[in-house]
């Protein structure tokens, strides 16, 4: 019933033993003891498990881990050290500016929902580093926050955006 | 793979030990001395009359707090140690929140009705002061000079004028030793003029943790040995009171699932296996057939039903003579409203990890309540309460009473029957089918105005069945009926403040009709509880009087509202908006899509709500968007004004949803809104610019902030559609189907 599976996930190549059908979400959470990746829906509805493979935001929890297999799996864990390859920092920042900006706007209130923000909104600046504001809802509209915290996430992410374009490229 | 140990269980010896384990985010190095050893070593609720079951200050001088009132996301810990670090003259860094625990935090009560800052507040302020004069009496001795001149800086001591020369720490004075001083209420508070961090925008505590994916939910706790849980429940809940009833159980229907096993317990059915994944698709697999259950109304026939059922009628304002009032009056309106079930529904599905043995249990949960979640698992378990401990982790946003106690009860089940610790999560149908709901509400409202544009009077008849007391999970398990809150203070009626309490009005009556909740849904306290109902019909009622007046709506409300507070919050959203004064609906477009303004009050018990909604109406799709709201909040005395800022911004964003979007869907069968595609809520790309405004009154008591604005935000959407349309909607949500029929309906 279970398969031996070589993951790369955030930067690192680990082994996990699970049955192929396992969803990637429950290897990250219950094999990796990972926590930003979190249950939300297991129906791909709302986004509270995304993570980035190859850059592209997927959905873990519909996602078999078989199907990553060989492929560069990044969590909310990974952002800083994903942005010091992208931006060629000397070194990881302690937090990715975009959970920096949120930090900074105060935007969360649970929480729950701001990994798989954080992981799209990284997808996007990764693609469109000067979004406009449409362009930011549009991208961002898989995601629910039951909290109703929207208005300051669009706020950080645009702080992140003017910021990211300060750093060293 | 993970290993499985046979010495299975949470390292109780962590788990019992004052210290550490239980403290959140303390330096280690400052761990207990003799006197907090003992701390969390037996079931609480420890003595709230003594100044150590608050504060312990230790030997690194910082403190740590010890109240009874949770983080859910709002950012109640932070206002809590402001208001703690005040008195005490501690820094914030210097100071930090133990974990809610039965064994260790008083028992302040629930965290509802947004009374943390209210009433928790002024405990923990009470306390900080007494142990703040407990350090300086120690001070004094040792420093050798009168209490009155010493002056105190981030828990240093010294005498006044004199800078460091003469000076101690508070660290030094107590070190992790007890105050043995008993809490009399009777120490002076700091004068609110001296305020340096109650009443200042502090950064929240827990967010750095929470975005770099270090915070510790619930949802993340796992124990040495521990299985995962599901529940097996019919998809989508039926009739309250009917419980779910197996008839029969085919465990080979998941035979092929490896370590996969049913648990039962009365009519409760769960499974556990190794892996979370075989679990969950065990709970999927498992063939259960279930009693049928009797019928429900269904979305179809809800409010018929509730409108012609025998109810219990109460009158809960009665001023002036209601018959006289309505006699020879200028303008009368009255309509019937049709308000929807709604869900709590929280974004992460509840989850909880339990550890039960025959000598006692330890439950790690997010409920609202430590207190109460160990007396229903006491229950639940036959155990005494003093050998249930309860520890409360975060989860997600929960607006009220989601399934936290059915989590926490479905995992201490299934955990006492197999003897290992089982971690249980909701899958989503679960969390939206089984929800506690907020009730359905339908209101007839009545009121009157003179030529003066006076209200004369208004009267508001309300139906509504009640809250839950039990859990599902409780009453099936025990195959008990569910029971629902007794009439009385405690249980949902018409919110007299929320109707019409704002206006100066000389006739006025409130009646609630309580219709038993028997074959209903089950219903709980959803945030802000039935306000959104009441000011949806109550303050459209209101909006009619002025158009019927041909009168401004701002300034007709202005003319009748008899506080000052609740004209200071009206005010302040109309300045915000820049509110010019017109008669609504006075400049109807033919545009496909037409823009509308409205404004309404709100609130839930206490603090004082008012907003302004810009929305577009989509004439031929029937599409409603918010554009821009401003919401403004007075709760007295605001703790921390950004954290207020962002929980109206949050109602407000929720409330949109709420009044444009949300409906629990249920057939003759049982509920049919499983997941967010049959329960849809507000959209990232549709979200409205939120303009949040404090009403700071720094000499009021504070009062809640967590739930006020809401009434008001769905008043203003409302009031804004007519505006746009010339259209009364008197149902919500106001989906695209509702608003083409209303449309419809009148050309």
């Amino acid at each position: 019933m279970t398969d031996s599976f070589k993951l790369k996930v955030n930067g690192r190549e680990q082994a996990v033993s699970v049955s192929p059908d396992t969803p990637l979400l429950y290897v990250l959470m219950n094999e990796l003891a990972l926590r930003g990746p979190r249950f939300g829906c297991g129906l791909a509805q709302c986004g509270s498990c995304s993570v980035l493979v190859d850059g592209v935001e997927v959905r873990a929890c519909v996602t078999p881990v078989s199907n990553v297999a060989g492929k560069a799996v990044t969590t909310l864990e990974g952002l800083p050290a994903l942005y010091a390859e992208q931006k060629r920092l000397p070194q990881p920042p302690a937090l990715h500016p975009l959970s920096q900006a949120f930090v900074d706007q105060q935007a969360p209130q649970c929480g729950y929902c701001f990994n798989g923000m954080t992981i799209k909104a990284a997808e996007l600046l990764a693609q469109n580093p000067k979004p406009t504001e449409a362009q930011i809802r549009s991208h961002m509209d898989g995601h629910i926050c039951r909290c109703g915290t929207y208005p300051l996430i669009l706020k950080a992410i645009q702080l992140a955006s003017i910021r990211m374009a300060g750093d060293v490229r | 793979m993970t290993v499985i140990s046979t010495d299975t269980g949470f390292s109780r010896r962590d788990m019992l030990k004052g210290g550490g384990a239980l403290i959140v985010g303390f330096n280690l190095a400052g761990i207990p001395g003799a006197a907090l050893a003992a701390r969390g070593d037996v079931a609480g609720p420890p003595d709230p009359n003594a100044i150590d079951t608050w504060i312990a200050v230790h030997a690194d001088n910082t403190a740590t707090v010890y109240f009874g009132k949770c983080e859910l996301g709002q950012g109640n810990t932070t206002g809590m140690l402001q208001i703690a670090a005040e008195e005490l003259d501690f820094s914030m860094s210097q100071i930090s929140a133990a974990r809610l625990d039965t064994n260790v935090t008083p028992n302040q009560g629930a965290t509802s009705s947004s009374s943390s800052i209210e009433r928790g507040g002024p405990q923990l302020r009470a306390a900080a002061a007494e142990a703040r004069r407990a350090l300086l009496q120690r001070a004094s001795l040792r420093l050798g000079v009168q209490i009155n001149s010493l002056v105190v800086n981030d828990g240093v001591v010294s005498v006044e004028g004199e800078g460091d020369f003469r000076s101690v720490k508070y660290g030094d004075l107590l070190g992790d030793k007890p105050f043995n001083v008993k809490f009399t209420g009777a120490a002076p508070l700091k004068p609110a003029n001296r305020y340096k961090l109650v009443g200042a925008r502090v950064a929240r505590v827990d967010l750095p943790g929470k975005m770099s994916g270090r915070y510790e939910l619930v949802h993340h706790l796992r124990a040495p040995g521990m299985l995962h849980g599901r529940v097996v429940l019919p998809r989508g809940q039926r009739a309250f009171g009917a419980g779910a009833k197996p008839l029969s159980i085919d465990e080979n229907s998941i035979k092929h699932i490896p370590t996969a096993r049913v648990i039962r317990k009365g009519d409760f059915v769960g499974v556990v296996a190794e892996q979370e994944w075989d679990a969950v698709k065990a709970a999927q697999a498992l063939k259960v057939t279930w009693q049928d259950a009797p019928e429900l109304p269904g979305n179809a026939n809800l409010f018929t039903q509730m409108r012609g059922q025998k109810t219990i009628d109460t009158v809960i304002a009665n001023r002036g003579d209601i018959a006289k009032g309505f006699a020879g009056t200028a303008h009368e309106r009255s309509s019937a409203y049709f308000c929807p079930y709604q869900g709590h529904l929280p974004f992460g599905p509840n989850c909880a990890l339990a550890d039960v043995r025959p000598d006692g249990a330890v439950v790690r949960s997010s409920t609202q309540d430590v207190y109460n979640a160990r007396a229903m698992l006491a229950r639940v378990l036959n155990m005494p309460a003093d050998k249930v401990r309860v520890q409360y982790y975060e989860g997600s946003g929960t607006f009220g009473r989601s399934c936290y106690e059915d989590a926490a009860q479905a995992a201490a089940i299934m955990s006492q029957a197999i003897g290992r610790p089982v971690r249980v999560q909701y899958m989503r149908w679960d969390e939206h089918g089984w929800d506690n709901y907020g009730p359905a509400h339908l209101a007839e409202v009545r009121a009157a105005v003179d030529a003066h544009g006076k209200l004369v009077a208004y009267e508001y008849h309300g139906w509504q069945h009640g809250w839950t007391v039990t859990s599902t999970i409780l009453d099936i398990a025990l195959q008990k009926p569910g029971v629902e809150r007794a009439s009385g203070s405690a249980s949902i009626t018409v919110n007299p403040m929320s109707t019409g309490s704002m206006y100066i009005v000389p006739n006025r009556r409130v009646i609630s009709h309580a219709v038993p909740m028997e074959g209903y849904l089950r219903g709980a306290a959803l945030r802000s509880p039935l306000d959104l109902s009441f000011a949806f019909a109550s303050e459209q009622t209101i909006d009619e009087l002025a158009y019927a007046l041909k009168m401004d709506p701002f300034e007709f409300r202005r003319r009748n509202i008899g506080d000052k507070r609740w004209l200071g919050v009206l005010e302040a959203a109309a300045n915000a908006a820049s509110w010019k004064p017109r008669v609504m609906a006075s400049s109807l477009s033919s545009d496909e899509v037409v823009r509308g303004r409205g404004i309404g009050l709100g609130t839930h018990h206490v603090s004082y709500g008012a907003a302004v909604a810009d929305i577009e109406v989509n004439r031929r799709t029937g599409a409603i968007v918010a554009t821009h709201l401003y919401g403004a909040l007075d709760c007295g005395l605001a703790v921390n004004p950004a954290l207020v800022e962002t929980q109206i911004i949050g109602q407000m964003i929720q409330s949109v949803s709420r009044v444009l979007k949300e409906e629990v869907l249920f057939d003759q069968r049982g509920v049919t809104s499983l997941d967010w595609n049959s329960y849809p809520v507000l959209r990232f790309a549709e979200h409205p610019a939120v303009t949040p405004i404090v009403v700071q009154r720094i000499d009021e008591p504070a009062t809640g902030a967590g739930e006020e604005v809401m009434g008001a935000t769905v008043a203003a959407i409302a009031n804004a559609f007519f505006d746009a349309t010339g259209v009364r909607l008197r149902q919500y949500p106001m989906t695209p189907e509702r608003v083409r029929a209303a449309l419809a309906a009148r050309t």
